[in-house]
């Protein structure tokens, strides 16, 4: 299977149209996995790192998820096709510009991804739309059994898994939602959420990670300790800091809607004229109204139908996508932004127009309440 | 004058302190612009601290790297040494954890809410080490049970070996 068609292929991580729980977009579990036999990537031969990803391969081709399955080796892909597939969170800037033996596996819906010689031999990355860190831990878990099933992974009865990073030892497992706060941080309220959750070992990045900036209100949100506690523990906690951050959310929703809703509203219906007749868009700025869109459908001010195109074009409006769509190696920033509005335009042509009368946003009754779209 | 704090990375003066609590434990670094650039805690993004910024405790054992000995320790499966790690926070291979278990005891200390791993054991692993174990065990008694020429006994340590081996058979079949 090539890149092209992993590019065509729809996927269902944008489905979040019927979430109970929009604030939280997407929900990832990634485990760190090393060979018992094999000196870490960092340390390996080039010699050795094609020896890991073979017997990776074939362990991985073997499982029914990952058959069909994307097997791509980083160095055939290109910078542009590289971008990309950060941009849809398949796989990491450290394994983008990771040396010969570097591979990707990612599965025909693109919810598992396995990044091979990386930090680690393996980190095996599990996605899901929406807030499912249970359902998405069963799956991971099962998936990294049948792994472990073939290949003997690098493990002391005391330390657990053993890393690359002695940050990851233990379970080696980072599990993470991606959350729009968009009254957060209109409110001014994200610095303090950022401080309280810190606290408590769970780290705030932005969208893509470290060094990431939070444009378009989309934080991720993760355990920091791997060591100490099982992972059910660690899901445990880390769920329920997501719930407390999503009911903070909420009530900042309410303070906007009870005190300033004209400012609110003003924002919104801009951030939709905006999106419908702009022609020329940077990335930050389509992120920033998209965001404010999304704000406008989980308060009922557009239907809950435009979530999903939303969703896809805060991926779509990175500059990778744009270059791609463009069908050019290179295109200057000017016309990207041009191109960015082009899209948004016709994007938003047929959205169905804003009705303001908002409605009140109940919390999930229970996290992973939302139903399974896989 | 009062005195300057230094970069822990490079000992320039340091303009930026960076203080983490975690696990009720305060940790300070100072760095100077560079380096907490470099490191990226210039960014709001950057809520943690690197790994190679962490002090080592003042309660902590010395290494075997101490300076008075002279000696610096290498791990024997992939020659990684304490200098190595501190440059790029990360181990060679699997058995620098055995290598280096006491510098790392302190540093998992104040880095993870334990030291223990209580979580997911690679049940297939587990089992593979029981069964390695126990042919071993019955190998070393078959030799000795040959070497006194106890020949019935050596007999049924065979029949016992091949059973064990059949029931692994079986075990991986089934997996």
């Amino acid at each position: 299977m090539t890149f092209g068609s992993l590019i065509a292929t729809p996927s269902d991580l944008t489905d979040t149209a019927s979430s109970k729980c929009a604030i939280v977009m997407m929900t990832r579990i990634r485990l760190a996995r090393n060979l018992a036999s094999h000196r870490f990537p960092g340390r390996a031969s080039p010699d050795e790192r094609a020896e890991i990803r073979a017997a990776c391969q074939q362990t991985i081709n073997n499982l029914p998820l990952m058959q069909p399955a994307y097997d791509l080796a980083i160095s055939d892909l290109t910078e542009l096709q590289k971008q990309i597939l950060v941009e849809r969170h398949l796989i990491s800037r450290e394994l983008s510009a990771s040396p010969d033996g570097a591979a990707a596996m990612i599965s025909n819906d693109h919810t598992c991804s396995v990044m091979i010689n990386e930090e680690d031999h393996l980190r095996i990355q599990f996605l899901r739309a929406g807030f499912q860190l249970k359902k998405t831990w069963a799956a991971i878990n099962a998936f990294d059994t049948a792994i472990e099933d073939t290949l003997e992974y690098a493990f002391s009865p005391t330390l657990g898994y053993l890393t690359a990073c002695p940050t990851n030892v233990g379970t080696g497992l980072r599990a993470s939602a991606m959350m729009h706060l968009p009254a957060l941080v209109i409110g001014g309220h994200m610095e303090k959420v950022v401080r309280a959750v810190n606290q408590l070992g769970i780290v705030v990045r932005g969208q893509f990670g470290e060094g990431s900036d939070a444009s378009g209100s989309i934080f991720q949100i993760s355990n920091q300790t791997t060591l100490g506690e099982s992972e059910e523990q660690i899901i445990k906690r880390l769920s329920a800091v997501l719930s407390s951050i999503v009911e903070h959310e909420l009530n900042a929703r309410a303070r906007l809607i009870e005190n300033d809703s004209s400012k609110l509203f003003d924002k919104i219906g801009r951030a939709y004229g905006i999106l419908q007749n702009a022609h020329l868009l940077t990335s930050s700025e389509a992120m920033n109204l998209l965001s404010l869109v999304r704000l406008g459908i989980d308060l009922g001010i557009f239907p809950d139908s435009g979530r999903p195109l939303v969703d896809r074009l805060f991926i779509e409006s990175q500059p990778g996508h744009i270059q791609n769509n463009a069908g050019q190696a290179q295109i200057e920033p000017a016309l990207r932004d041009t191109l960015r509005a082009a899209q948004t335009r016709a994007a938003f042509a047929d959205f169905a127009p804003p009705n303001f009368i908002p409605a009140i946003e109940e919390p999930p009754s229970e996290p992973d309440a939302a139903p399974s779209q896989n | 004058m009062a005195n300057q704090l230094k970069c822990v990375s490079c000992g320039k003066p340091a303009t930026v302190h960076f203080t983490q609590i975690l696990n009720n434990k305060v940790h300070k670094v100072d760095l100077c612009e560079a380096c907490a650039q470099e490191k990226g805690l210039t960014t709001l993004a950057g809520f943690e601290l690197p790994l190679d910024l962490f002090p080592p405790k003042a309660t902590s054992e010395p290494t075997a790297a101490a300076p008075e000995s002279g000696l610096t320790l290498r791990c024997e499966k992939c020659g990684f040494t304490e200098a190595d790690f501190k440059k790029t926070g990360r181990f060679g291979c699997p058995h620098c954890y055995e290598t280096f278990k006491q510098m790392l005891g302190p540093m998992l200390d104040g880095m993870h809410k334990g030291t223990a791993h209580t979580g997911k054991v690679p049940r297939h692993a587990a089992a593979r080490k029981e069964y390695h174990d126990r042919l071993s065990q019955l190998e070393l008694t078959l030799a000795s049970a040959i070497k006194d020429e106890r020949y019935e006994d050596a007999a049924r340590y065979r029949d016992e070996i091949a059973q064990v081996k059949q029931t692994y058979g079986k075990q991986e079949a089934a997996s």
